[in-house]
């Protein structure tokens, strides 16, 4: 009985903080890239030539993140069933424009003019396949060569 | 030491090719900020202390492979790549390579 009360307590807790946490986020996700759209950011430029660069340096954009409690549960049951995971879609989401923004904002302060041949990764750094103790926590890291 | 994540150093010419050039780290998480870490994975959002310790790694990670380039006689390592792997439960290795070149 106690622990079906704690069960429901951290699902709340996870519902209701996770969802704040996420629209702040994404209120801060929203404004910064606003703030960083005259800063391009694209994946091609390895094997192209680039006249108009005279410096270049590497930036890299990194953030770990973790699922709530609730998107742990809601994942759960979808893992019975099958099908897309809209819960872990957001937080992935998050992460990488996050990581993305992290990269375009150093690049901004070196004064850079555009980033060239970016590449986004992720790994899964908390819990392992098969396993249900331990976190979940992801790493995703953006780089990519700032030009000016 | 220049980095680039391309094939060159836009506005200069490589004028040698030293090979590839890597350095990694494995790092563990301390208790501490596994605890913390707990926490946060009930009420969600990013986990502050992880990403600075990974932060941290990867940066010696990169210093491991620039002063393997250097000691090729280098000036810069272009192409660049990042990978991290969890290797064991609560370790993460950072790992970082690309080419080491001698531009001018």
């Amino acid at each position: 009985m106690y622990n079906l009360i704690i069960f429901f307590c951290l699902l709340a807790l996870g519902y209701f903080s996770g969802n704040y946490f996420e629209q702040q986020h994404y209120k801060s996700i929203k404004r910064r890239e606003r703030k960083t759209l005259s800063l391009p950011a694209v994946t091609f430029g390895a094997k192209k030539p680039i006249p108009e660069a005279e410096v270049a340096a590497l930036f890299v954009g990194s953030v770990v993140i973790s699922a709530d409690y609730f998107k742990m549960f809601v994942y759960g049951l979808r893992n019975l069933v099958g099908g897309r995971v809209v819960v872990y879609e957001s937080l992935l989401d998050r992460g990488r424009r996050e990581a993305l923004l992290r990269m375009k904002e150093q690049a901004i302060t070196w004064g850079a003019s555009t980033i060239v041949n970016v590449r986004l990764e992720s790994s899964n750094i908390g819990r392992q396949a098969g396993n249900n103790k331990g976190m979940v926590a992801i790493e995703v890291i953006a780089y990519g060569t700032g030009i000016k | 030491m220049i980095l680039t994540t391309l094939e060159g150093v836009p506005g200069k010419e490589i004028i040698e090719h030293f090979g590839l050039v890597q350095g990694s780290t494995i790092r563990a998480k301390h208790i501490g900020k596994d605890i913390m870490a707990g926490f946060k994975n009930i009420i969600g959002g990013e986990l502050k202390g992880y990403t600075e310790l990974l932060q941290e790694a990867r940066q010696e990670a990169v210093e491991r492979m620039v002063r393997q380039a250097a000691q090729l006689g280098a000036n810069a390592v272009v192409n660049v790549r990042f990978a991290t792997s969890s290797v064991a439960q609560g370790a993460a290795e950072l790992f970082a390579y690309g080419t080491a070149v001698r531009v001018k």
